[in-house]
């Protein structure tokens, strides 16, 4: 079961309360872990990653474990304790002003 | 009795006021979307209860948010805008080629007979329509592709596509307007387009007396019974066609100065036109800090200051290009927000004022719908 915490303004369009849980099946990356997030809550598509390149939208971040995942690969496995929910990935909106 | 709803976008959110037909009392509900920044909401004029909003966030990206029960209610819908085949590429700031890119729904326009079909305009300057209320979105590329889009340069506030006329006489004519282009006609529901800018002068920017695009277009506005006739607020000056944007004249006349963002055309008098002239290009405030709209009784070049209820002095706020709107009440309602978050609302075709609101966030937009 993967954790993950949205910013505030996510959690209200997609109108979650609280963290959102879910399962992934085989490896626990960036990309599979958003994957399951946009068909659970469809949503979601366009807002943390672009719609056509499905690359990370530029103001926003992904924090887990004390860590800023935001450049790495998506392909990349994520913190073991992510993928075992011990702890959440933090999808962040950076400070950009305004 | 008739009803007024006033659709208001913000930097910050989306406001929906509503009011008898004495336009008195208001109630205000809001913020929807509170934190985003609404660029635009409309309603269907055959269906007023839909409203779509362009909802859409540096953080977020866009969405698209319809409601059925005149703006209690929201659902988001699709919000895939995706330039048809290879986008090809317009110039840049600096003359070289750049990629379409999108960024945002700058305006959206209901069809006046359906209430799924809607046009959206976008930046970088694109038209989408989607015909099934919203559920997708699909490109007319055949403005893009007209011959001038790979000509097309971006203002200092994007390259969008801000206005969408339709000619109620013939649904398949259609004006829009896009920043810094000029102004295009469709006369086959959007397949195939052409430029309308014979007239417009843009010296400074344009050394070319006769480019056929490049001019900063801030809006364009008709009158329902009238769809040849248009008028238009450019970067500079104030503009009038008579042929459907076939040529255009001048119609600045004695406007103290004919920079400005917002011009609309009264609902019952179609020479009855109003702008809110802004100091210069730089300096996007009113004249000596005194707001006032203008009105020319005579379709241009003669124009009248209206102020009463008005600022008279320290006002330096912004009235952007699609905040003002009429209602077609037998007096006719003028409406008009600020930057500074007032929206003023005149009762009696704008010979006095009094604000709505005057503490919201900036107002980007602001629609009028009169209901039964």
């Amino acid at each position: 079961m993967i954790r993950i915490v949205l910013p505030h303004h996510l959690r209200t369009l997609a109108r979650i309360v609280g963290e959102v849980q879910l399962d992934v099946d085989g490896p626990v990356t960036q990309r599979s872990v958003l994957d399951a997030l946009e068909a659970l809550y469809p949503v979601l598509c366009g807002t943390i990653r672009d719609h056509a390149t499905h690359q990370r939208r530029p103001f926003l971040r992904f924090y887990a474990c004390l860590e800023d995942l935001s450049n790495q690969s998506p392909d990349a496995p994520l913190p073991d304790a992510v993928a075992s929910g011990a702890e959440p990935l933090y999808v962040v909106g950076a400070m950009a002003g305004g | 009795m008739s009803r007024v709803r006033v659709l208001v976008g913000t930097r910050k959110g989306a406001f929906v006021l509503a009011s008898d037909g004495k336009r008195q009392k208001w109630d205000v509900s809001g913020p929807h979307f509170g934190g985003w920044e609404i660029y635009h909401l409309k309603g269907s004029p055959v269906d007023p209860d839909r409203i779509y909003a362009s909802q859409s966030s540096g953080w977020f990206g866009q969405l698209i948010q319809r409601s059925n029960d005149g703006g209690k209610t929201w659902e988001a819908v699709d919000n895939k805008f995706a330039y048809d085949g290879d986008a090809g590429t317009h110039l840049w700031y600096d003359g070289t080629p750049h990629p379409w890119e999108f960024k945002r729904i700058w305006h959206l326009e209901p069809s006046l007979t359906d209430p799924d079909t809607v046009y959206a305009g976008a930046e970088d300057a694109a038209l989408f329509r989607t015909t099934d209320g919203g559920k997708s979105w699909h490109e007319l590329a055949g403005l893009r592709r007209q011959g001038s889009g790979k000509f097309w340069q971006p203002g200092a506030g994007g390259m969008g596509l801000h206005t969408i006329l339709i000619d109620p006489s013939d649904p398949n004519r259609i004006f829009i307007a896009i920043s810094a282009a000029g102004t295009f006609r469709t006369e086959d529901g959007g397949q195939t387009w052409k430029p309308i800018n014979r007239g417009l002068v843009s010296k400074y920017e344009l050394p070319d007396p006769n480019a056929e695009v490049g001019h900063c277009v801030h809006r364009i506005a008709m009158h329902a019974s009238r769809p040849g006739v248009l008028f238009m607020q450019k970067h500079w000056d104030v503009m009038r066609s008579d042929d459907a944007g076939d040529s255009w004249r001048e119609i600045s006349g004695d406007l103290p100065t004919d920079f400005g963002f917002a011009i609309d055309v009264h609902a019952h008098e179609p020479e009855t036109v109003y702008v809110v002239p802004i100091k210069s290009d730089s300096e996007h405030y009113p004249i000596d800090g005194k707001l006032r709209v203008y009105r020319s009784r005579s379709g241009g070049d003669e124009w009248e200051p209206l102020g009463k209820g008005l600022p008279e002095r320290d006002c330096y706020v912004n009235v952007l290009r699609d905040a003002m709107s009429v209602d077609s009440l037998d007096s006719c309602g003028i409406y008009f927000g600020t930057t500074g978050g007032q929206v003023y609302a005149s009762t009696d075709a704008g010979d006095s004022w009094a604000p709505i609101v005057r503490d919201l966030p900036a107002v980007v937009s602001v629609e009028v719908q009169t209901l039964a």
